[in-house]
């Protein structure tokens, strides 16, 4: 059985342990080798936490053979993610552990207290292998603004694994993980998912609380799930979703427990029967891969087999989303990080002149590239002068990118389709030198951010041989839904022969690097 | 929008305190620059009666108790500052002793 483990989806993990087929410990110590062998290769992990997680796991195995001795009830009142193993994107804090978010800025910094989705994590039982690589302050498309090091997609380890939570995305497509955590603040998890083949899920503005997390765009950032399955997906988003005391911004409205048991099999697919799915005909822009719109004209031409009703419709604000972002969000960013001083924690240049020198030093030198230009633009945004031009006109564009979405679903429509990332991943390099060039990488993901809603790529084929996601936006709080739509398609297309495709440099990882 | 010049660069990295080399300065102007041209096609947007929207998915403020909450402690919430003294962060002069007099 074993090799087997890594390829386990959570929900098969826990069923696993519940029935006493295996332990928590067997399947910790499969992937914890996996990883010593291939992550050399792979770069998906800055954090491990090696020998406390064997401890939790032993302990999770411990409660479960303690349960089993009082019954099936017993087995089943037990968390729900008892003994399986997950990955943190590395701007979660969690106690006694390092966070850097990708930044030499926090170099050396060591978690005083968990986040709050860190402690929901630890409550549902999931064991926390370590944390993920990611670019800087989660800003950049790709993972190659990581201040540490080079995550590759497991599917060619010539190319990127998308970003900014590319080591989140690789560690679930190379088998390393079931579940991670990444950020989502324009595409970050759904365009990576995307790349790397596997399901992502931004969920609503406020469904998951951002206390401890390091912040990027306040008014744009939201937490959510990587994972190989709907079901997984929807698993993790209900341990972590929920209000919070300490995150203003987080939704009181109770998390759905339909999260907990999604259709699945021939359920799930019979239910895309009469769903209403819009086509927005902007995601089809001019520099579009030929190959992603061709996979994802086909996951809708399976939908609509399957009994669904596709209109095309139009999103006419779309293609001013991308310049909205980044005025919103690099405004945002600037202000935000503005705490790294080197005073109170992180990488400090205080020391020999004034106190103006020091935050001089410290902040030219602590921050990389991409992120000095983010706080840039963002502070030119912000200056005086230029705020109505630059930021309070972004702030009124995301007004009319709202009121396009609110038209659709006051129009019915169940979710909008679209293609997840213009384009498959791309190779190291291609777009570093070019920063429009590598935010238009995230032109589809931009205005689901910029509006709060929900949204998801889930794999629909690839394009020569790389995985192309399919993106499904929907209302506030339509995470159920949606998960229920990806688990639909997913049972649709279950005998597709791009679905039994492995990643196709996996079995090259364990060699030399 | 007219372009940024080196001088307005410059007097940017000074207000978002980033010290920066003439090469970085010289990289960011190109690259402002090429992002700003991008901004621009806002201006075509027609905005005049649509309001500012902070966030958009508005949710309604919650109000709690206040009372004390348990939180970290001196050392635990100090434990990552380059330099401390006691229960307090180190920091350099802010004062000179002539601005001080």
């Amino acid at each position: 059985m074993s090799a087997e483990f890594r390829r386990a989806t959570a929900a098969q993990l826990r069923a696993g342990y519940g029935s006493g087929t295996f332990t928590s410990l067997e399947v910790v110590d499969e992937l914890l080798g996996a990883i010593a062998q291939e992550d050399a290769a792979l770069g998906a992990w800055l954090h491990l936490r090696t020998d406390e997680v064997r401890g939790e796991a032993q302990r999770a195995d411990d409660a479960y053979a303690a349960a089993r001795a009082n019954g099936a009830d017993a087995v089943h009142a037990l968390a729900p993610l008892l003994g399986v193993p997950v990955a943190l994107k590395d701007l979660v804090n969690m106690r006694g552990t390092p966070t850097t978010a990708g930044s030499k800025m926090l170099e050396g910094y060591v978690s005083p207290y968990d986040a709050t989705i860190t402690s929901k994590l630890k409550a549902a039982g999931a064991l926390i292998l370590g944390k993920t690589n990611m670019d800087e302050f989660a800003m950049g498309s790709s993972t190659e603004f990581s201040a540490y090091r080079r995550t590759v997609n497991p599917w060619d380890r010539e190319r990127v694994p998308g970003g900014s939570s590319g080591g989140s995305a690789s560690a679930v497509a190379a088998f390393h993980a079931p579940l991670s955590i990444g950020s989502d603040t324009g595409g970050s998890i759904r365009q990576p998912a995307s790349l790397t083949g596997i399901t992502g899920m931004k969920p609503t503005y406020g469904r998951v609380s951002r206390y401890g997390i390091v912040a990027f765009a306040s008014s744009l950032d939201q937490i959510g799930p990587f994972a190989r399955s709907a079901q997984d997906a929807a698993l993790m988003l209900h341990a972590i979703a929920g209000s919070d005391p300490r995150d203003a911004t987080s939704s009181a409205l109770p998390v759905d427990s339909a999260l907990l048991t999604l259709p699945q099999g021939d359920q799930a697919a019979i239910a895309i029967k009469g769903k209403r799915f819009a086509l927005p005909k902007e995601y089809f822009v001019a520099g579009m891969e030929p190959g992603v719109e061709a996979a994802v004209r086909a996951a809708v031409a399976a939908l609509q087999s399957a009994g669904a009703v596709i209109d095309e419709v139009s999103l006419p604000t779309t293609e001013h989303a991308l310049a909205t972002y980044y005025i919103v969000a690099p405004a945002e960013a600037s202000a935000n990080l503005a705490r790294y001083d080197g005073i109170r924690f992180g990488a400090s240049k205080h020391g020999g002149g004034d106190l103006l020198g020091g935050y001089l030093s410290t902040r030219g030198r602590g921050f990389g590239p991409e992120v000095r230009r983010r706080i840039m633009l963002g502070t030119y945004a912000l200056s005086a002068g230029f705020y109505d031009a630059y930021y309070l006109k972004a702030q009124k564009v995301r007004t009319l990118i709202a009121r396009d979405f609110d038209r659709i679903w006051s129009a019915g429509y169940d979710a909008i389709v679209a293609p997840a990332s213009p384009s498959v991943a791309w190779k190291f390099g291609a777009k570093l030198s070019d920063p429009v060039a590598m935010y238009l990488a995230d032109a589809c993901t931009i205005p689901t951010n910029m509006a709060g809603l929900p949204g998801l790529s889930t794999p629909c084929g690839l394009s020569d041989g790389l995985p192309v996601g399919l993106q499904l936006i929907g209302a506030p709080w339509s995470e159920a839904a949606l998960l229920s739509i990806a688990a639909g398609y997913e049972a649709l297309t279950v005998d597709a022969p791009w679905r039994a495709v492995e990643p196709t440099d996996l079995a090259t990882l364990g060699g030399a690097a | 929008m007219s372009k940024l010049t080196r001088a307005e660069v410059e007097k940017v990295a000074a207000l978002a305190r980033l010290g920066l080399t003439n090469e970085e300065i010289e990289a960011l102007q190109v690259d402002l620059n090429l992002i700003l041209e991008q901004w621009s096609r806002l201006a075509e947007v027609d905005t005049s009666s649509v309001p500012a929207s902070a966030q958009t998915i508005v949710q309604a403020m919650p109000l709690r108790e206040d009372t004390p909450q348990p939180s970290l402690s001196a050392d635990e919430a100090l434990q990552n500052a380059p330099a401390r003294n006691g229960a307090y962060v180190k920091v350099q002069a802010i004062l000179s002793e002539e601005a001080d007099g």
